[in-house]
């Protein structure tokens, strides 16, 4: 076998971080250079993803690329594991950093400095967060990735950023702290770092150690959920989200989702007299969290305010659907996942370019962010350099439309499709047999369908607040660079839409993957080294 | 020396908590420099205490393992302190900026 693709694992991490360390070497001016370096970057990364997960899933083979980092022995190794859910991941990552980049050069990378170098960096940490098999490392990749987004929550300052930003760092550094500590209760009671391995030894532990290993478990679960925002560890969530610059709210849709990737592999892997305790915990956390969603969305006046809640709204789907634990529920939520996260990021730039001109309109409003130096107001010479949008309320109407099915979830887009796959999975035929867990899977079905009417109560009224009656008439400016990647992300929608089969099927098989933590085990700790080198000197 | 790690421990992380639920930026930096202070001793202590056993293993001959201490929680501890010094660091900054922008060290950014 050539090693070539065996090396390709860990390209996701080398490819933004040599790009984003070149950028530092170039002056602020060189924004071109940097914004040319940028998309280079995410392009390798969205063909090394897309590559990997070929290999992946249509090899047929083993079940992961396993790349032991310095060749080490498997479980010594510190290992990178790409598996059909981290390609996954990796790919829905590249996908989505595009358009941010692209919206972003219109104007918000001029508005503060190392814009690019910290966006680069931040797909470092969701990269290799994602293949990472290793807990230590998953801990070093959150904080790479944490140490970008306090950059990027920031950027483009003013007090409303600060203040938010800073209850959204000391949050994070607060689950840091807890993760850490349930890092080392595992590594206490087990002796290894290596996921597969703490899985294996879990099964035969004695005496202390046990209890250990659940106390360490449950702190690492709780870090988890602080960054999955699952009620009531939340409530930094919805201001520092509504904040932040809009192509940077567009990427952290998908750093919540971190969370909830650690979150799945972790507790899927270590199936045990502990599991129970915990689906139940995640299904209630999810089923509240859902709840509350509701409530915000419904009670809250700013459209940024609400897509903001519409993240914790996908987390709430997805640690219910998680919760119950069936392979294809989790595929189903697996579905919404990836439907939900392109259609919340394209929300967050639709809804800052429309609440952009509505502030312009509202003369007395403008003046006072004048006033408080809001950095985006400085910017606003350079806004006719671009190609001006042709009637561009009408094509962000379109979009708004679009995205509202999306995240109403009715047909015909892949919203619909993803809640249908959660609820066929969840009361359709085969459901049966799941005879214990009847009660939860009322209350998800119940919650999912009431979700859907809020969501769409709350949608049609910002629809025709904006739209139709909206308190004073306005024409957005919008360009072409700033309207495209909302376009792009709707036409990955429509694409995921209409290959719903295909991806169902990768899904499914993602899903399988990780109700059956042996293959995994099996793939992990029998990974063999690349023999040595026999062409070389000696 | 099971005791007195104990007792650091708690009393540090006892400190911290009480500090981090204070509503003053700088009371706040200081609670988390402990409470990382005292994370750090917990990674330290999984490794089991042992006294005078080196973690780096002497070269030559057959290893036994029983006569060396863990020396992953080393290498741990000091890749979180080094994590641990950089995020404090930024926070820092942010808390001056916040400072100079609201005119207040409370956490809300105002009085109250």
């Amino acid at each position: 076998m050539s090693s070539a693709p065996l090396h390709l694992t860990i390209a996701p991490i080398l490819i933004p971080l040599l790009a984003g360390a070149l950028m530092l070497f170039f002056d602020e001016r060189e924004r071109r250079l940097k914004t040319v370096l940028s998309i280079v970057s995410i392009f390798s990364l969205l063909g090394v993803a897309t590559s990997l997960l070929m290999t992946v899933h249509l090899s047929g083979g083993p079940l992961a690329l396993v790349y032991l980092v310095g060749n080490w022995p498997a479980p010594v190794a510190i290992n990178l594991v790409a598996d059909r859910l981290a390609t996954v991941m990796l790919v829905l990552t590249a996908a989505l950093a595009f358009p941010a980049i692209l919206y972003a050069m219109e104007r918000w990378d001029k508005v503060g400095p190392h814009f690019h170098s910290l966006f680069q960096f931040l797909l470092v940490g969701l990269n290799g967060a994602f293949l990472t098999g290793d807990l230590f490392n998953l801990f070093v990749f959150f904080e790479v990735m944490l140490a970008a987004s306090y950059g990027l929550v920031l950027h483009g300052g003013g007090p409303q950023r600060v203040r938010s930003g800073l209850h959204y760092i000391a949050v994070n550094l607060g689950a840091s702290l807890i993760f850490l500590i349930g890092i080392a209760m595992v590594f206490g009671a087990t002796g290894s770092l290596n996921m597969a391995e703490i899985a294996l030894r879990a099964e035969s532990l004695e005496g202390f150690a046990r209890p250990g290993l659940h106390v360490g478990l449950a702190m690492l679960g709780l870090a988890f959920l602080i960054k999955a925002g699952m009620w009531p560890l939340c409530h930094w969530l919805v201001p520092a989200y509504s904040a932040a610059a809009g192509p940077v709210a567009a990427v952290f849709a998908m750093l919540s989702k971190v969370g909830i990737y650690s979150l799945l592999r972790l507790a899927l892997l270590l199936p045990g007299d502990g599991a129970a305790f915990g689906s139940r915990v995640i299904f209630i956390g999810g089923a509240v969290t859902l709840a509350f969603a509701s409530i915000g969305l419904l009670a809250s006046q700013s459209m940024k305010r609400a897509s903001a809640y519409f993240i914790l709204m996908s987390s709430g789907t997805l640690l219910a659907a998680f919760g119950i634990s069936v392979p294809g529920g989790t595929a189903g939520a697996l579905f919404y996942l990836l439907s939900s996260t392109l259609a919340i990021s394209a929300f967050f730039m639709l809804v800052e370019l429309l609440e952009r001109e509505q502030d312009a309109a509202s003369g007395i409003l403008a003046v006072t962010q004048e006033a408080y130096g809001d950095g985006e107001e400085v910017e606003e010479e350079n806004q006719e350099v671009g190609q001006v949008m042709p009637s561009a309320l009408a094509v962000l109407g379109v979009g708004f439309a679009l995205l509202a099915l999306v995240l109403i979830g009715l047909p015909p887009l892949s919203g619909f499709l993803a809640k249908l796959a959660i609820l066929t999975a969840v009361l359709g035929p085969g459901a049966g047999d799941l005879g214990a867990l009847g009660a939860r899977r009322t209350v998800l079905a119940i919650l999912l369908l009431v979700s859907g009417l809020v969501a769409l109560v709350a949608l049609s009224r910002m629809g025709i607040r904006t739209f139709w009656a909206p308190v004073e008439p306005f024409s957005p400016r919008v360009t072409v660079v700033e309207a495209a990647p909302i376009l792009i992300l709707l036409a990955m929608l429509v694409a995921l839409t209409l290959l719903a089969g295909p991806v169902m099927n990768l899904l499914l098989a993602t899903a399988e993957d990780l109700h059956h933590p042996a293959r995994y085990l099996s793939a992990v700790l029998g990974a063999e080294r690349v023999p040595p080198y026999a062409g070389g000197g000696q | 020396m099971e005791l007195v790690i104990a007792a650091a421990i708690g009393i540090l992380t006892a400190s911290g908590v009480w500090l981090i639920l204070r509503s003053r930026t700088y009371q706040l930096v200081i609670g988390f420099a402990l409470l990382a202070y005292a994370v750090n001793l917990f990674i330290f202590s999984m490794g089991r205490l042992r006294v005078n056993a080196p973690p780096v293993l002497n070269g030559s001959g057959p290893v036994d393992v029983a006569a060396y201490t863990d020396p992953l929680p080393q290498a741990l501890v000091l890749t979180a302190i080094v994590i641990g010094f950089a995020t404090t660091a930024l926070f820092l900054v942010v808390l001056i900026v916040s400072r100079g922008l609201t005119g207040s060290d409370h956490v809300d950014g105002r009085e109250g």
